[in-house]
């Protein structure tokens, strides 16, 4: 099902985009299975319409957003993002979208507002993964108010010039290029803007290992083994590609220009 | 002769099930150099290929560790015979994990491999689990058992059970950053059985000798006594 947008190459990468095969059989989405290939098996048992999606906590304007409300929010933009995933692997996305802060701005954030939580559908029925206690669900994933406001952060309703398909979270998710996929929440449908910093599923699942924060970082490796580098998927050559080299990780995943001053004074080795 | 012999005894005694179980235990390996001959290793080559190499020498791990309580528990006396093909095997397996890991992720950049081994206890069991089974795949041949001899051999041969410990421990540690253990549990209970069994014979033959030591002795005070009657 085709969208309609308009690109927005000042915020794309020139990079050529990783094949929608790819984008489409590769996926970590829990909730539909552990393995990579299980949410593009799994996911047709999910039901995208209708679709509602709740905003609440510290705003002055609360509302429950219908998915089609939500589509006309703000116009279409096409976005080329580089995808970074904590496991070591990097793909080149075209997602359609807008900023995040259309949404944020129409609902009229307060004073109290520090931070937004956005949480994932929970409906064992339609996502079967979550029979499975592996993480606590509804999965849940947050950002600083001022991260969530950044033009970069953007609410994410298609790929490829369509609408998303169901393993990549439709019909609306997040999708934060600077920070590690996992904190792209996926099938949302409740934003919650709160004063305390939100625990996220990762964070309560394993706290050693994931942070609130999950910058891209070359430098900080709390997981099990080295951010150094990236293998960019679907590259082609012999044997799938598996002998081209990997590729370095670049600090914020390359995009520290645009939000390296959000972080100015931090110490992102504690704060990973 | 061989009718007193129950089916897969014979079976194993055949000559040609030596090569085959060869054949098998090469089949993994075989199955990703197709797989990426025709382009079929999936999105990420290099995850398949590694991860595939691991879990087959886990896999061969707790086989090899099987022979010995499995012809103890049948009395298949003929499994004896493929357990050094097994042990070997798991070497092979490891030896591709290893390498696919260095070359693959690290680029062959021993700085960088080695920065990694230091930082993540993850690394470091892997590494851990390959040192310890390298003499024991370079002291796999007969000469080799002749040379150290039949007690010195299996003492050496009995860092397979670390090994074990090691990999396993390997294996539970890297799922757990994804939270996702049950399957590294399931080898973990496996490999508990098969120590398990080891330690309880192991008890039961110090029980055995005890007692038979116990008996010598109150034999000889018997005789003494008779002897100052």
């Amino acid at each position: 099902q085709a969208l309609a947008s308009r690109k927005n190459s000042a915020l794309s990468t020139t990079q050529t985009p990783t094949p929608y095969k790819d984008i489409t059989t590769y996926n970590n989405f829990y909730e539909f299975g552990t393995s990579k290939s299980d949410p593009s098996q799994n996911a047709g048992s999910l039901k995208t319409r209708p679709w509602t999606v709740v905003v609440e906590g510290e705003v002055n304007k609360p509302r429950t957003f219908g998915i089609d409300d939500l589509l006309k929010l703000a116009p279409m933009e096409e976005r080329i993002y580089r995808h970074r995933c904590v496991e070591g692997w990097a793909m080149v996305v075209p997602w359609l979208g807008y900023s995040f802060s259309h949404l944020l701005k129409a609902v009229e954030p307060t004073g109290n507002a520090k931070y937004v939580e956005y949480i994932t559908l929970l409906d064992p029925a339609e996502m079967p993964g979550q029979n499975d206690p592996i993480l606590q669900w509804p999965y849940l994933e947050g950002l600083r108010m001022d991260e969530a406001m950044h033009p970069l952060t953007l609410l994410t309703f298609g790929l490829y010039g369509e609408v998303l398909p169901n393993q990549d979270g439709a019909p609306m998710r997040m999708v934060i290029p600077w920070k590690y996929g996992f904190k792209g929440g996926k099938s949302i449908v409740k934003i919650r803007l709160v004063e305390k910093q939100p625990i996220t599923s990762w964070m309560r699942a394993v706290p050693q290992w994931y942070g609130f924060y999950s910058n891209v970082n070359p430098d900080v490796s709390p997981q099990n083994w080295s951010q150094a580098n990236e293998r960019l998927i679907g590259q082609g050559g012999a044997f799938g590609g598996l002998f081209s080299p990997r590729v370095p990780t670049q600090m914020f995943n390359g995009y520290g220009a645009q939000v390296a001053s959000l972080y100015q004074g931090m110490n992102l080795t504690k704060f990973f | 002769m061989g009718t007193s012999l129950s089916w897969p005894r014979r079976l194993l005694r055949v000559r040609a099930a030596k090569p085959l179980i060869f054949l098998l235990c090469l089949l993994p390996f075989a199955g990703l150099f197709w797989r990426g001959w025709t382009n079929n290793l999936g999105p990420n080559p290099e995850q398949t290929v590694i991860w595939t190499t691991g879990l087959w020498a886990l896999r061969l791990l707790l086989i090899t560790l099987a022979v010995t309580p499995l012809r103890k528990l049948t009395g298949w006396a003929e499994l004896a015979r493929f357990r050094r093909m097994f042990g070997l095997f798991v070497f092979f397996y490891a030896l591709l994990h290893f390498t696919a890991w260095l070359g693959l992720v690290n680029g062959f950049s021993i700085d960088m491999a080695a920065r990694d081994i230091v930082k993540h206890p993850f690394v470091l069991a892997g590494m851990t689990a390959l040192l310890l089974m390298t003499p024991l795949a370079l002291t796999s041949t007969n000469g080799m058992i002749k040379r150290l001899g039949a007690r010195r051999w299996q003492a050496l041969h009995r860092l397979v059970y670390v090994v074990g410990a090691v990999a396993v421990f390997h294996f539970w540690w890297g799922k757990l950053a994804k939270n996702n253990t049950a399957s590294p549990t399931v080898y973990a209970v496996i490999l508990a059985v098969l120590l398990g069994l080891r330690l309880r014979w192991a008890w039961r033959a110090a029980q055995a000798r005890r007692a038979s030591l116990q008996g010598e002795r109150a034999a000889d005070d018997q005789g003494k006594s008779r002897s100052l009657a």
